[in-house]
């Protein structure tokens, strides 16, 4: 009975004042928002273009400018051109406006979730200059020696990648070797103790070259120079 | 309108030492466990992570305390999760602003501070019944009680996990880093040793205080 009585004492809220109340304070919220979006937007911007410029001059060494490019189907279309959607890739050119080497995004699974790099193709050697993992989540002190080790990043500062005479795919498919059991050119020497992790870098890089620079070596004409 | 009765306490210095010792988001209140586990493999991650938190808990705390007599009880939990989004909103973009390193090594866990429940805890035991004044103080003393006690965690997991501290080299190359450390377990271990340390302190204390109260009763 007595709770009866507290129900009937308790003073109602008009449904108004809550939809009033909760209205309000969703508009103050949205318009802070808009208000901290625009102010930042410039900023994030120009942060994500340092970031990708910083790791695309760092794979293609020597670069000082980059021109965007896009992969679609089997040819390739400067990356301001209309309706063009695919894959992008960053042509990098030295001081003198001359093309020093092509940078490729890849990606793969890797221990514990998708491993992305950047690397650089070198059009004059035919072959990988650089490598710089983006993004990954590999377990650290192991899996993440893939960004750090300098024995195995010395591996990209000349991974063959040669187009086979038919222009279709590269001569020599790109394989992670066991550690210390590198011979050819074309091998990427694993790390010990992270072998699933080198292993993935190794099935990106050449999932991603097979497809990609057999077009760039073809339309290298395109890319030649920066303006 | 019902609202939230208000319970106004005059600031004093315990208004802000609470949050920071007797009543610790982290060591005594064990409460944003997901954030102090998940960010503390570096010192840098953990003061971004305290910092970030501190800001909304001050930012949420004032539009609640100066909205408190406008917002209907009923509605009240709604409101506030609208108010404290916005702010973890304004801390993200900020964040990627600031440095795009640092937002992608705290990944979502910027997102989830909305459902930190350090910060809807103050706005709904403290900030919805308090004077903004006392809500500021209460909040700083929060906040940085939480930075506090990320930072010993991240110190700790950095130093023994990595060799570093700020990312500055402490121990000689012959360091074997345990690597664990900065490994999901590691957080577990090392709050387990903090919390076994804070509680000690604390047994510590309250025993002395008995001795001396005991004291005086017999000088009595």
């Amino acid at each position: 009975m007595s709770s009866e009585a507290q129900v009937q004492q308790a003073p109602v809220t008009p449904s108004f004042a809550m939809l009033r109340t909760l209205g309000s304070i969703a508009t103050l919220s949205g318009l802070l928002v808009v208000l901290v979006y625009h102010f930042t937007l410039p900023i994030i911007a120009e942060n994500q273009r340092i970031a990708i410029e910083k790791a695309i001059f760092q794979v293609v060494p020597g670069a000082v400018s980059r021109k965007d490019f896009i992969a679609v189907g089997d040819r390739l279309l400067p990356a301001d051109s209309e309706g063009a959607q695919g894959e992008r890739i960053y042509a990098a050119y030295a001081a003198d406006g001359r093309l020093r080497g092509v940078a490729l995004q890849a990606a793969a699974q890797g221990y514990q979730d998708v491993i992305k790099v950047l690397y650089g193709y070198g059009p004059e050697c035919q072959c990988i200059i650089g490598m710089k993992v983006l993004k990954m989540a590999e377990t650290p002190g192991l899996g993440d020696k893939i960004a750090s080790d300098p024995g195995f990043l010395r591996n990209f500062e000349a991974l063959d990648a040669q187009v086979d005479a038919g222009g279709a795919g590269l001569a020599h498919p790109i394989v992670t070797v066991k550690h210390g059991a590198k011979t050819e050119p074309w091998q990427i020497d694993a790390i010990s103790g992270a072998t699933v992790s080198s292993k993935a870098i190794g099935r990106m890089l050449n999932a991603s070259a097979q497809h990609l620079i057999p077009l760039i070596q073809r339309d290298l004409a395109l890319l030649q120079h920066s303006n | 309108m019902p609202t939230l009765p208000n319970q106004e306490e005059k600031v004093t210095l315990d208004t802000f030492l609470r949050g920071l010792w007797e009543e610790n988001p982290v060591f005594v209140m064990l409460l944003g466990m997901c954030p102090v586990l998940a960010v503390t493999n570096s010192v840098r991650n953990a003061l971004a992570m305290g910092l970030a938190t501190t800001f909304v808990l001050l930012a949420s705390g004032t539009l609640v305390s100066l909205l408190r007599k406008l917002i209907p009880k009923q509605v009240r939990i709604a409101a506030y999760i609208v108010i404290i989004a916005t702010f973890v909103t304004i801390v993200d973009y900020t964040i990627q602003a600031i440095s795009l390193d640092l937002y992608n090594a705290l990944g979502a866990f910027i997102q989830l501070i909305v459902v930190n429940c350090i910060i809807l805890g103050r706005a709904e035991a403290y900030a919805s019944k308090q004077r903004l004044g006392a809500t500021l103080v209460n909040g700083l003393g929060m906040g940085i009680g939480f930075t506090f006690a990320l930072l010993c965690l991240g110190a700790v997991r950095e130093l023994l996990g990595n060799g570093t501290l700020l990312g500055l080299q402490v121990f000689s190359d012959q360091f074997q880093p345990w690597v664990v450390m900065i490994l999901p377990p590691g957080g577990f271990f090392v709050l387990g040793a903090w919390l076994l340390l804070f509680a000690w302190l604390r047994q510590r204390r309250e025993r002395r205080l008995l001795e001396q109260q005991g004291a005086s009763v017999h000088g009595r």
